[in-house]
């Protein structure tokens, strides 16, 4: 088991790990701390992005701003329900696709490649020709649902209404990432041993109760992984929004109002609290996933 | 600077080291700068697209052999925000990669303490006042008028016979009878998706340059007056803008409130529109062999308001970078880029609009579009955003404008409330 | 999963494999459709299905720009190096933190991930400072590094997950015989988890390959830029104008290596510990 630590390969194995660990420690610090340090310092100034002037330090004044203000309340509440809402769908279809590319059928190779299609297409280009499909009189969407199946009396102003504005940026935030939540869990299945179906099955549980109580439990990790890197991502949403409304009709993110401050205002400072303020909003998810689902447990027997 | 492009053996190599340089601090000394320069290089970060690349790049040749030195061109990203943010970033580390940029209208208040003043490179009288006032800050020319931009109407004409009415509308409230009209007539022809008018409503600078027109010609005042007073929450305002508000769903499609420039140039030009507000790069396009419009269509300036009809100016700017290795250099090819024959030229062969009144009034020029000439009289009365004032808090302003007038055309708040809002807002920031 | 399935649940599984299959293909393909429309069809409205007279000037343009060549050119050449740098760093560190007992592991799990959760605009105006001071502006070498930042963490978790799950007998055979810890992770356990080192890989080169903030940021011109900002630097023949053929033929090359990676790979990913157990 390894767990005695006074055996002499544990101590060497602990004394190792700081070795192993190094390369990973010192490429991400040495890319990744100053301008984590520099953010967070800037966010107690007031700064404009090329002014000639040094930062003046103002306190907590951002802080106190930012907390003030209704916009940002308003895109925090938007960027969590963005986020519950499209990560439980990627999560479940992701999860079917993963379960289905894992079933043996013919042309599933080919089948592999398609359900990454979406995954692979630059995001610059898909978000505007997601836009463009959007358009209510000459999108494709409109089209379809409008004229060719009838399944709408009237054209749908899709991105400019509230609810709707919502409801796409979603469905297309989906189709971009499911792949994604997909091929890690597809990975994550390969770690499961067939001779526990094979016994189960002998046992003469049903599918889908081998799947309560073999596949789900054993995926938790891979699961884990899939939604703690989806929500990180789904919390900074911003390029999907930004090309397809703007961050109006009530899809204003954390990370489009912060584009707003940061980069179209070149307020620094402002700019730096709130993106602050996302990173601990990605901390309590975090907190949470960890805690729910109970997957870092030190002994595994 | 890696130039092996095979197999990632050698490449590998050589990043662990790089990395290493990297974590230490110490890369500057691996010789990764530029290599010694035998004649001095210029690059140049333009907007210039197509065309007018094309005529810009011959000019830049002359220029090449006139003063032994090479001219690079960089294009940057598409996206104006994108663009501003590259520029800033690349001036806040002082970097000497590029001498001439060019800058959007409404760039010179927030870029001008990173610029080299002009002044002496051409003469100011050449140019239009408005264009020319708009580039100067704190007495210093920031930037020199490149090619100028102003909002228009544009009209189907073949519409507009067969529904009786004689020419494109005088007023704003003209354009809204002749619109509905139109369109109730091509919707009872069988054409569901007609809509009378499109413009630009999608929550961005766009929008800002629609609303000011709406607003200055109901006399309500440019958002801020040259004096710093702030004027959005005005009767000619509220007036304007409950106007706008009206058009959603009854002339205008409801999406047009995420309809930046292009959006509305594929209705109109698809056919489904009956007028547009845009640019005037939208009549080449729609004069091309492959129109649905060609031929059908005709461009006018802006309705009147109560006041009078305005257009937003818009269009660039070249100016000097302060870091520049070759200021002098630099200074000499924005000069030779604004004379009169190389303004004529890009105008001629490019249809481009001259920032001096001096090529206006050329024979040959009408050959190119019959309303070139009508164009001076736009530009003499178009009105500038208040990029100069505001200065570097220009952006924040127009974001605080456009989304207050976007939540107003949308439905989601009435002007009263929501101007007296924005009102607020920018006082705090203009004072 | 090789039991005889009644034909009902044989015929839901196929609507739904079909019903996931136009979810994600019919925009792609409307990409692809798009990319091949003539001026015309592209203002048409209604939209078309099918161009009506398909031309592959879009893809003829793209491809005569030699910045769009060279472009992808440099996307390879970083989201490969990035790639392979994670992977060699991440394995490691995730068997440290995977296999491995030690004091402050769960901490430097979360350090690692906490690398990745400010907001890429955030420091993108400080990694650009020291991207110049550094002298590695307009170089592959910046990209690389700074992907780290956002791939690195993915790697180790998603490793250290696959590594914590191979079972613990596998390795102590290597020890018993007198292998060390190193020897046991390269002969053993990195073999072992093809899957995820392949998984891994894919979703990070992908992520490298596609991303657009940085690369913007820290490139000028053809010795670095990557595909994405070269696509969204695509302009019409006048001001505003979006050429959306070009656009979505770039878009479609730029999507080409990544699927012909994944059909290459994809045997890769179920060919673990279920190897001998499934067929492949």
């Amino acid at each position: 088991m390894g767990g005695q630590t006074g055996s002499p390969l544990a101590r060497k194995q602990a004394r190792l790990a700081w070795v192993f660990m190094a390369p990973t420690l010192v490429l991400l610090a040495a890319v990744g701390f100053w301008p984590l340090v520099q953010t967070v310092y800037l966010s107690f100034t007031e700064t404009f992005t090329g002014s000639p002037e040094p930062p003046a330090w103002v306190g907590l004044a951002n802080y106190t701003e930012l907390l003030g203000e209704r916009q940002f309340w308003r895109a925090m509440r938007n960027t969590v329900v963005f986020t519950v809402v499209s990560v439980s769908l990627e999560f479940v279809l992701g999860l079917c696709f993963a379960l289905l590319v894992h079933t043996h059928f013919k042309g599933r190779g080919l089948m592999r490649a398609a359900m990454l299609i979406p995954w692979a297409l630059p995001t610059v280009v898909a978000a505007r020709m997601w836009g463009w499909m959007f358009n209510d009189v000459f999108g494709v969407v409109n089209d379809l649902l409008v004229g060719k199946l009838g399944i709408l009396p009237e054209p749908v102003a899709w991105t400019a209404t509230p609810g709707f504005a919502m409801a796409s940026v979603i469905l297309v935030d989906v189709w971009k990432t499911t792949p994604f939540v997909a091929l890690l869990l597809l990975a994550g299945l390969q770690l499961i041993s067939g001779e526990l179906y094979e016994a189960a099955e002998v046992d003469g549980a049903s599918a889908w109760q081998r799947f309560l109580t073999i596949t789900l439990p054993l995926l938790k990790p891979a699961i884990l992984v899939a939604l703690i890197f989806r929500t990180l991502d789904a919390l900074r949403v911003f390029d999907v929004i930004w090309v397809m409304t703007r961050g109006q009709a009530g899809t204003e993110s954390a990370a489009t109002y912060t584009y707003r401050s940061l980069i179209e205002y070149n307020r620094l400072g402002y700019g730096s609290a709130l993106s602050v303020a996302i990173f601990f909003l990605i901390a309590l998810f975090v907190i949470f996933y960890v805690y729910a689902l109970r997957v870092d447990e030190e002994d595994r027997t | 600077m890696i130039r092996s492009n095979s197999g990632s053996g050698p490449f590998c190599g050589g990043m662990f080291w790089r990395g290493v340089v990297l974590v230490f601090g110490l890369a500057a000394a691996t010789g990764c700068g530029r290599e010694e320069e035998t004649e001095p290089v210029l690059r140049f970060m333009t907007d210039s697209v197509g065309r007018q690349l094309e005529i810009t790049r011959e000019m830049a040749a002359e220029f090449e052999e006139e003063h032994g030195v090479r001219v690079e061109f960089r294009i940057g990203p598409e996206s104006a925000t994108e663009r501003l943010s590259q520029y800033l970033r690349s001036f806040s580390a002082r970097s000497s990669d590029l001498d001439v940029y060019q800058i959007d209208v409404i760039w010179p208040g927030i870029l001008a303490q990173h610029l080299e003043d002009l002044s002496g490179a051409v003469e100011a009288e050449d140019f239009f006042t408005p264009m020319i006032e708009n580039n100067v800050v704190d007495g210093r020319l920031v930037a020199v008028p490149f090619y100028a931009d102003a909002g228009l109407l544009y009209y189907r004409t073949d519409l507009l016979e067969k529904y009786g009415f004689d020419g494109p509308p005088g007023t704003w409230d003209e354009l809204t009878e002749m619109a509905l009209a139109i369109q109730q007539g091509e919707r009872e022809e069988g054409n569901s998706s007609f809509w009378g008018y499109v413009f630009q409503g999608a929550a961005y600078e766009g929008l800002t340059c629609n609303a000011l027109e709406w607003q200055a010609a109901e006399g309500g005042g440019a958002i801020v007056s040259s004096a710093g007073e702030v004027e959005v929450n005005t009767d000619g305002a509220r007036r304007a803008f409950a106007r706008a508000a009206a058009w959603l769903g009854q002339i205008s499609p409801r999406g047009v409130t995420t309809y930046q420039e292009e959006e509305a140039r594929t209705v109109f030009q698809s056919g489904n529109a009956a007028f547009m507000r845009n640019w005037p790069y939208a009549y080449q396009l729609g004069e091309a062999e492959d129109s649905p419009i060609r031929g059908l269509f005709s461009v006018a300036r802006l309705p009147d308001g109560e006041a009078k009809s305005v257009s937003t100016l818009g269009g660039w700017g070249l100016a000097v970078s302060s870091y520049s290795r070759h200021p002098e250099l630099a200074r000499e090819f924005v000069a030779f880029l604004s004379t009169r024959a190389a303004q004529r030229e890009r105008a001629v062969r490019g249809g481009y609009f001259a920032t001096r009144p001096d090529v206006y009034g050329d024979t040959e020029l009408e050959e190119v579009l019959p309303w070139y000439d009508e164009m001076q009289e736009v530009f003499e009365n178009a009105v500038a955003r208040p990029s100069s004032v505001t200065g570097r808090r220009y952006n924040e302003v127009s974001g605080i404008y456009y989304q207050a007038v976007h939540r107003i055309i949308s439905g989601q708040a009435e002007p009263e409330a929501e101007l007296s809002d924005a009102q607020q807002r920018i006082e705090r920031i203009v004072r | 999963m090789r039991t005889r399935h009644s034909p009902a649940v044989r015929v839901a599984f196929y609507v739904f494999l079909l019903v996931a299959l136009v979810y994600t293909v019919f925009p792609f393909y409307w990409a692809v459709n798009t990319s091949l429309m003539s001026r015309g069809d592209l203002m048409s409205v209604p939209p078309v299905y099918f161009p009506t007279e398909p031309t592959v000037e879009s893809y003829r343009n793209v491809m005569e720009s030699r910045l769009f060549l060279l472009a992808l050119r440099n996307s390879a050449i970083v989201a490969g190096g990035a790639t392979l740098l994670a992977l060699a760093a991440g394995s490691l560190a995730a068997c440290a933190l995977g296999r491995f007992r030690f004091r402050g592991r769960r901490w430097m799990l979360y350090l690692v991930l906490s690398m990745t959760m400010f907001p890429q605009i955030a420091i993108v105006g400080s990694l650009y400072s020291m991207v110049v001071r550094a002298g590695l502006y307009n170089t592959h070498l910046a990209l690389i590094l700074t992907y780290l930042l956002t791939i690195l963490p993915f790697t180790v978790w998603v490793l250290s997950n696959f590594f914590k799950t191979l079972p613990k007998e596998l390795e102590e055979s290597a020890y018993v015989d007198g292998a060390s810890p190193f020897q046991a992770f390269w002969r053993i356990l990195l073999p072992l988890s093809a899957p995820g080192l392949v998984t891994t890989g894919l979703l990070a080169f992908i992520t490298s390959w596609n991303e657009y903030l940085f690369a913007l940021s820290f490139t000028q011109d053809e010795a670095a830029r990557t595909v994405p900002v070269v696509v969204a630097e695509f302009r019409g023949i006048t001001e505003f104008e979006i050429p959306w053929g070009e656009i979505m033929a770039g878009g479609v090359i730029a999507t080409g290596p990544l699927i012909l990676l994944v059909i290459l790979f994809q045997r890769r990913i179920v060919s673990g510990l279920t190897a001998g157990a499934v067929k492949g």
